[in-house]
């Protein structure tokens, strides 16, 4: 193959290890594709290191603390008709949460397909979804602060470590999430307006957003089973 | 379906020039206005360090001489000098600075991907700055915990700085860090998917490898800084006891309990040590490029070189815990990085042996930027050998926390990378500015920094061997030291300040070079990266004019036997001239 006919020829896209390879050592671009997507996903691989970063945090001041640690069956249980269910909350909020990547997905979906109504509606069923995990969220640290005199410097169930990660961490993440929720509504109400129609009828973006929120939830689901599960 | 490149997409977008001076200087989205800006900052904080540097240095030379100069002041010197010169110079002049000057030339882009987010990068990390010096004026003053910022000292008593200082050092790093992730971001997306038609990654010039590898670093490292920053603030100001243990302060039982110390060495040298490559796989790169072109010769071993570059940068999130050897760890921990720190010597030494087979029988110009490059060669082979003593555990236990330490960190993350800052500045100034700098003013600029820095870091081997300890104000009379370590000390301080003095005739040299320099020729090296193929010099915005260039070969076609110039650009197709080694794609030539 001489020099020149390989950069100008529009290669077919190669299957497996060998596309891989074949992106890689390709001129002009590594990834086929958006710009905004490989940069998230760049994004996100330093979200994680974040995240694992807390996560690993808690688990050795979990480790170092003298005191016992409290029991989250019973720190986190609703009570119900006279009953403590543990987890109860938690298990809704995930619940939420997890529908809500659904949604997302959906919305995706009619994205491609150019389906502005839909995509809105479904973005915007996302961002709800959303935010009333963040108010479940604010019922549960009003609860523990409230009635059960949970504080990030101590607490009467056992080690103070305990509110201390508890709140930094459900709180950088309920960060996200409302981050999450502006981002999503900007977007969809941009799908709305037109807006990504008169630039070259382009929904990326709504993918873009979706990465993230797929993101949150996942992150959702370790903070879920190393905190409340553990 | 697949995506189709932006850069065959070229000709729809509308590349509009910014008219006005506040969108051209100020609020400017170019990446070569921005890479100034960044540059510039650093720079002008780095001389902030300098300056602290040589007041520490006056201290230790003339024992409390200066009234200015008290313990605390002394602490708060160190801290802030050792963040300022790792940090907010080195750290931002190479992935804000140099990343942003040469990635878009040296890729054949426009510019980065997304210039909004670019220009917002550099204005947060002017934010960050402002909160850094503002830590000065608070009452108690900066921190004075050292640049490692370890608790508990760091937050109790004694310790300077610590109700105001503290929380300012940690808030400005996280702003820092939001900087740096934006500007990274940028970078990276910008290397992968914004190169011009033929560019392969493996035809970029190490420059831009080095550069992007550092930067993939600073996105995985300063995540655990964030982290440790976080915590640290919520122990500070909220009371809780992550890193802090139940203590005892000044007759006081602090509030605090079970907190784990350790844990944030272990997250802070997790950032910390991968920000040692940060700083010097820009270098790496970016001296590769220059000895090659200054030799006329290919880079030796151009792929192993690329190679080597990924596997130092991956192996660096591994080693973290050889700066914890004295921390109580235990032992087998100790073996295991000892083990990896000593492996990652292998793809260095491996960098070294190429840095000097490019220069074998080279035709060496032995310009300004080419001799601070072969000066980079022999100070980071200094510094990298007191590193593998280092690396070993029982010899670094007597040697922790002396001033061996001292030196040879100096040595290999002072020194070596400052040597490439010069000569990078010098080799892309006509460049940037379309003017050539002063030859004679950059060899006695040379030679006083070359000659100063082995004046100042040499003799201090010496007395961490004799056992003086490193962050200490003041030695007072001690009997293992001899009489003569006090006038080595003297000795230091007066280099330290020729050194420190040797630094104005770089500024004189930029300041009489850009009113009155020689216009510089476009391409006056005769290199060969499309940096020096832009139709302007400097280049204009977008770079490029009407077309994009368009790439035939590696970046390193020097002195191809039968062609009448020693040097042949990127651009020149393999119809013209035969490509002299290629590492693209096609493995048939
Ligand atoms: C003229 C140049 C320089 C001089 C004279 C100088 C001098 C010093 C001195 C006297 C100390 C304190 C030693 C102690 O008391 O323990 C120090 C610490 C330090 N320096 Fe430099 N330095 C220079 C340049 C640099 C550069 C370019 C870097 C960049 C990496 C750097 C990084 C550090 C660090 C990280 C520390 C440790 C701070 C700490 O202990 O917390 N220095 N330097
Ligand atoms: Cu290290």
């Amino acid at each position: 193959m001489s020099e020149t006919s390989i950069v100008e020829t529009q290669e077919p896209l190669q299957e497996g290890m060998a596309g891989v390879v074949s992106d890689f050592s390709s001129d002009k671009q590594s990834f086929h594709v958006h710009w905004g997507k490989a940069m998230m996903w760049i994004f996100l691989l330093s979200d994680t290191f974040i995240f694992s970063s807390f996560l690993i945090g808690y688990m050795t001041v979990r480790m170092s603390a003298q005191d016992p640690w409290p029991l989250t069956s019973e720190v986190f249980a609703l009570s119900m008709g006279g009953e403590p269910i543990p987890l109860l909350l938690i298990a809704i909020m995930t619940f939420i949460l997890i529908t809500s990547s659904g949604t997302m997905a959906m919305a995706v979906n009619m994205g491609y397909r150019k389906e502005k109504k839909k995509t809105f509606y479904l973005m915007l069923a996302t961002a709800i979804l959303g935010a009333s995990f963040v108010g479940m969220q604010v019922f549960e640290w009003s609860k523990l602060i409230l009635d059960e005199g949970v504080r990030p410097w101590a607490n009467p169930m056992g080690a103070s470590q305990f509110g201390a990660a508890f709140f930094m961490i459900t709180g950088f993440h309920g960060m996200h999430v409302t981050g999450g929720v502006i981002y999503l509504l900007v977007v969809a109400f941009r799908v709305k307006n037109g807006f990504y129609e008169r630039r070259g009828n382009d929904y990326s973006i709504v993918e873009i957003a979706g990465l993230y929120w797929h993101f949150v939830d996942l992150v959702w689901v370790f903070i879920f089973a190393f905190f409340y599960l553990w | 379906m697949s995506y189709v490149a932006l850069v065959d997409r070229d000709h729809e977008q509308d590349h509009h020039d910014p008219d006005t001076f506040l969108t051209k200087y100020v609020w400017s989205q170019d990446h070569k206005v921005i890479a100034i800006q960044y540059g510039g900052l650093a720079i002008l904080v780095g001389v902030v360090a300098l300056v602290l540097s040589v007041l520490m240095r006056l201290q230790l030379g003339f024992p409390n001489e200066f009234a200015l100069i008290n313990p605390e002041s002394y602490y708060q010197f160190v801290t802030m000098h050792g963040m300022i010169m790792v940090v907010y110079l080195l750290t931002a002049l190479f992935l804000g600075g140099f990343g942003n000057y040469l990635i878009p030339l040296m890729c054949g882009s426009r510019d980065m991907v997304f210039p909004f987010l670019n220009m917002l990068s550099v204005w947060v990390y002017f934010l960050s700055v402002i909160i850094l010096i503002a830590s000065f004026f608070v009452p108690g003053g900066a921190t004075g915990a050292g640049w490692t910022l370890y608790p508990p000292q760091s937050l109790s008593g004694g310790t300077p700085g610590t109700d105001m200082g503290i929380i300012l050092m940690l808030v400005s790093l996280g702003v820092f860090i939001v900087a740096a992730t934006m500007g990274g971001l940028n970078y990276v997306t910008t290397v992968l998917q914004y190169r011009c038609k033929g560019m392969t990654l493996m035809r970029l010039p190490l420059s831009v490898w080095g550069i992007f590898t550092a930067t993939i670093l600073a996105l995985l490292a300063f995540p655990a800084l964030l982290v440790s920053a976080i915590m640290m603030i919520l122990d500070h100001s909220v009371g809780t006891s992550f890193f802090m243990p139940a203590m005892i302060s000044e007759g006081q039982q602090l509030s605090y309990n079970d907190g784990s110390p350790i844990l944030f060495q272990h997250l802070f040298w997790f950032f910390g040590h991968p920000e040692v490559y940060i700083v010097a796989l820009p270098a790496f790169g970016l001296v590769s490029d220059v000895l090659a072109t200054h030799a006329r010769k290919n880079i030796f071993g151009y792929r192993m070189m690329v190679w080597a570059i990924l596997a130092i940068g991956g192996l660096s999130f591994i080693v973290w815990a050889h700066h914890m050897y004295v921390s109580g760890m235990n032992p087998y921990f100790g073996f295991f990085f000892a083990t990896t720190t000593l492996i990652i010597a292998v793809p260095t030494a491996l960098k070294v042996y190429n840095w000097v087979l490019t220069l074998w029988q080279g035709n060496i110009h032995l310009r300004v930027p080419m001799l601070f490059a072969i000066g980079f060669i022999f100070t980071f082979i200094h510094g990298g050998l007191t590193g593998l003593f280092l690396g070993n555990v029982t010899i670094d236990l007597p040697l922790s926390d002396t001033y061996f330490v001292v030196a040879h960190f100096h040595m290999v993350m002072g020194v070596s990378p400052v040597l490439v800052v010069f000569a990078s500045i010098y080799h892309w100034f006509p460049l940037m500015s379309g003017k050539m700098f002063n030859e004679t003013l950059g060899k006695w600029h040379f030679w006083l920094t070359f000659l100063g820095a082995y004046a100042v870091y040499l003799p201090m081997h010496y007395l961490g061997f004799q056992g003086v300890p490193r962050r200490y104000f003041s030695l007072g009379t001690t009997d293992f030291l001899p009489e003569s370590a006090h006038t080595l000390n003297a000795s230091i301080t007066i280099s330290a300040i020729i050194l420190a003095l040797a630094q104005l005739l770089f500024f004189i040299n930029i300041f009489i070079s850009l009113r009155n320099g020689k216009k510089a020729k476009p391409n006056c090296w005769g290199a060969t990266s499309l940096e020096w193929l832009t139709p302007d010099t400097p280049p204009k915005h977008g770079n490029w004019g009407h077309d994009l260039p368009e790439v035939h070969r590696w970046a390193y076609d020097y002195s191809v036997p039968g062609q009448s110039q020693d040097f042949t650009p990127q651009t020149v197709p393999a119809s013209e001239v035969p490509v002299g080694r290629d590492h693209g794609v096609d493995h048939d030539t």
